[in-house]
């Protein structure tokens, strides 16, 4: 029983990161109908690009490279560079493209995924690098002594993290302008233009929010697993989150999220023994497509209705 | 001038539906035919029929396969390098399993068992489309891949999965050559191509395409649609069970399971994007193009930038220029290289007159 909890709240807690990227999925295609295979990449550009500027800035200004100082400037410099990358993507790809059906704009994106991670590495190089953000990656010694459950705190804190940022996005949708445009825009592009919702400026301020939630996840998968090219499969990671919480759903990608991590390391626990291990890699996939064939929308995405 | 059809008339329905209605693209098709099936084998030296001329053949069948189910009948897959797996593994055992197993029977049996795994990962097109459907065919790709890692059985208990291609015998002769390998992959692709394009000019591609353009509306005025989709699942499989096929015995010779990886479903992808969805030709034209882009900058970056930037740069100049390529064509002409062919030859056909 003590085995079966501790592999649960492991995989809730990997759960927890792929939601964290299929966050950023929900974000973009709530608000343009833009499903972004680039997700991925982005997380691998952003967490590549933050400890470029880290190493950059502690070699050129001799700064501590571990101080504060360099990890919220690095951190700034990163948001920027997510921004101009958002405001660069709705200007030379997503506008030409409008119109245009949903197909092609996922194929532009599929596009977009290897620009995006051949200047990333073209800027920084391929090295894979550590990322250390200052919390070590051990269980709890009081859980441990206590019930003999292994809980990192590693986990802990980027599902503490995962929950800010919800908590945080929340309220951005809810109680600001931006958002109130954000959520009428989501609702209906054409009623949403023909009250004066500047559409563009919209799809440019949820590249930049979706690019600061891929520069958030990318720090904490990358000091999970280093900053690497692997990052980019996060994208392939969340995917089967989405299609089970449903495309235009942020409690869905957390509850998807949630689902997903740990049926998967049960999975492997309980299951996989019997085929040979290593189903990790479709399992979700699997599980996601049982899922679809009863409910096609998803767990919160919208029913789809055709009209003829 | 000579690119007029002035003169030729259609007197019958069957001279109406040709393939090739004008007489100048008739002599023109049989021209490219005779250069590629009797003067490049002649000719070409190995590297070029090696590296790019059965390549470029092998892609265009798998190209020719996705084509079928993404630009005709609409459903979106991202998993055809699976199933270029399911063949080449199938070929593979077939030939090992089955003692004087000949070729031809165990290439058709290969695609015949890719069809079968297309069809049961088919059958989530019925409830789910679009992007759902996208992933789902994710799904395929993964397992299938992992699969074939995993049961020892189908790669005959080698280490990692990595299986050798026997000897490619027909009738007793042994295709060892790469001239005669050539041959051989080029008479199986351009008859694979001749009945790709006769089947979606058909009542089966008018089916496809009425799914592909609104699926209710098919099922309304009296598509079926599962037999339709499921139909397009099994008939892309088998294009692309054969190409993986061809791909392990007249190209590679020795393949393992992780070469048929994520990022090969996304080249043929990609082919077919570039080439033109939605066209037999424009398959032909992508998977030329995506075989000879990586070769033509490989060899041209250095050049002009000079050799001191490294491999590095070089790969990711490619990604980037491969990933700025789709972008380019779906904005520029969502349609392709074959969209641009059509183009020019109706220019050609007014030329030198302005209408």
């Amino acid at each position: 029983m003590q085995f079966f909890i501790e592999v649960l709240i492991g995989g809730l807690l990997s759960g927890v990161m792929y939601a964290l990227v299929a966050l950023g999925f929900v974000l973009i295609y709530k608000a343009s109908g833009v499903f972004n295979f680039a997700q991925g990449a982005m997380v691998f550009f952003a967490a590549l690009t933050f400890v470029g500027f880290k190493e950059m800035l502690a070699k050129h200004l001799g700064m501590d490279i571990d101080g504060s100082m360099v990890f919220w400037l690095a951190f700034l410099l990163a948001f920027i560079s997510m921004i101009v990358l958002g405001i660069a993507t709705e200007r030379i790809v997503l506008r030409p493209l409008v119109n245009q059906p949903h197909i092609t704009l996922f194929m532009a994106t599929i596009g977009l995924t290897y620009v995006i991670e051949g200047l990333a590495q073209m800027a920084w190089g391929a090295n894979v690098r550590g990322l250390d953000l200052g919390i070590v990656d051990e269980p709890i010694a009081w859980l441990m002594d206590n019930y003999e459950i292994g809980v990192s705190k590693f986990d802990l804190f980027a599902a503490g993290v995962a929950a800010s940022l919800v908590a945080l996005l929340a309220l951005l949708f809810q109680y600001t302008k931006v958002g109130r445009a954000l959520r009428a825009v989501a609702d209906d592009h054409q009623a949403a233009l023909s009250i004066g919702i500047p559409l563009q400026t919209i799809w440019r301020v949820v590249w930049a929010v979706a690019g600061f939630v891929a520069l958030v996840a990318g720090m904490i998968w990358g000091a999970r697993n280093g900053v690497q090219f692997a990052l980019t499969f996060t994208a392939l990671k969340a995917l089967p989150v989405l299609i089970l919480g449903g495309f235009t759903s942020v409690p869905g990608a957390i509850v998807g999220g949630l689902i997903i991590g740990a049926s998967e390391k049960l999975a492997e626990v309980y299951v996989g023994p019997f085929v040979g291990g290593g189903i990790e890699g479709w399992f979700p996939y699997m599980l996601a497509l049982a899922f679809l064939l009863v409910r096609p929308e998803g767990l919160f995405g919208e029913k789809h209705i055709d009209r003829v | 001038m000579l690119y007029r059809e002035a003169g030729q008339f259609k007197a019958s329905y069957a001279e109406d539906s040709q393939i090739f209605p004008i007489r100048q693209d008739k002599i023109g098709f049989w021209l490219l035919m005779l250069a590629f099936g009797v003067a490049v084998p002649l000719l070409a030296n190995e590297y070029w029929l090696k590296a790019i001329l059965i390549p470029v053949l092998i892609f265009s069948l798998a190209a020719i396969g996705l084509n079928i189910l993404t630009g005709y009948a609409g459903q979106l897959s991202l998993g055809s390098a699976a199933f270029m797996a399911v063949g080449a593994f199938a070929a593979y055992n077939f030939i090992l399993r089955i003692e004087g197993m000949p070729f031809l029977v165990a290439i058709i049996l290969a695609g015949l068992t890719a069809a079968l795994v297309g069809i049961l990962f088919g059958l989530p097109s019925l409830r789910i489309k679009g992007f759902y459907l996208a992933v789902a065919t994710l799904a395929a790709q993964f397992f299938i891949v992992w699969a074939l890692v995993k049961f020892p059985w189908f790669s005959n208990n080698s280490s990692s999965g990595v299986v050798t291609a026997q000897d490619v015998t027909i009738l007793g002769y042994t295709f060892a050559t790469p001239e005669a390998k050539y041959v051989l992959t080029f008479l199986i692709v351009a008859f694979m191509a001749l009945l790709a394009k006769n089947m979606v000019r058909s009542s089966t591609g008018r089916a496809w395409m009425a799914v592909r353009d609104m699926d209710v509306a098919a099922q309304v005025i009296g598509f079926r649609l599962m037999r339709t989709k499921l139909l397009a699942f099994a008939v892309s499989s088998f294009y692309c069970g054969v190409a993986g096929a061809l791909y392990a015995y007249t190209y590679i010779g020795t393949v393992e399971p992780e070469g048929f990886n994520l990022d090969l479903s996304f080249k043929i992808l990609f082919m077919i994007i570039i080439g033109g969805v939605g066209s037999i030709m424009g398959s032909f034209l992508g998977a030329a193009f995506i075989v000879l882009l990586p070769i033509f900058l490989d060899n041209f970056v250095p050049m002009i930038f000079g050799d001191s930037l490294g491999a590095g740069f070089v790969s990711n100049f490619q990604l980037i220029v491969f990933g700025g390529l789709i972008i380019f064509f779906l904005i520029v002409e969502p349609h392709g290289l074959a969209r641009l062919w059509q183009i020019a030859k109706e220019k050609l056909r007014l030329w030198p007159f302005p209408h």
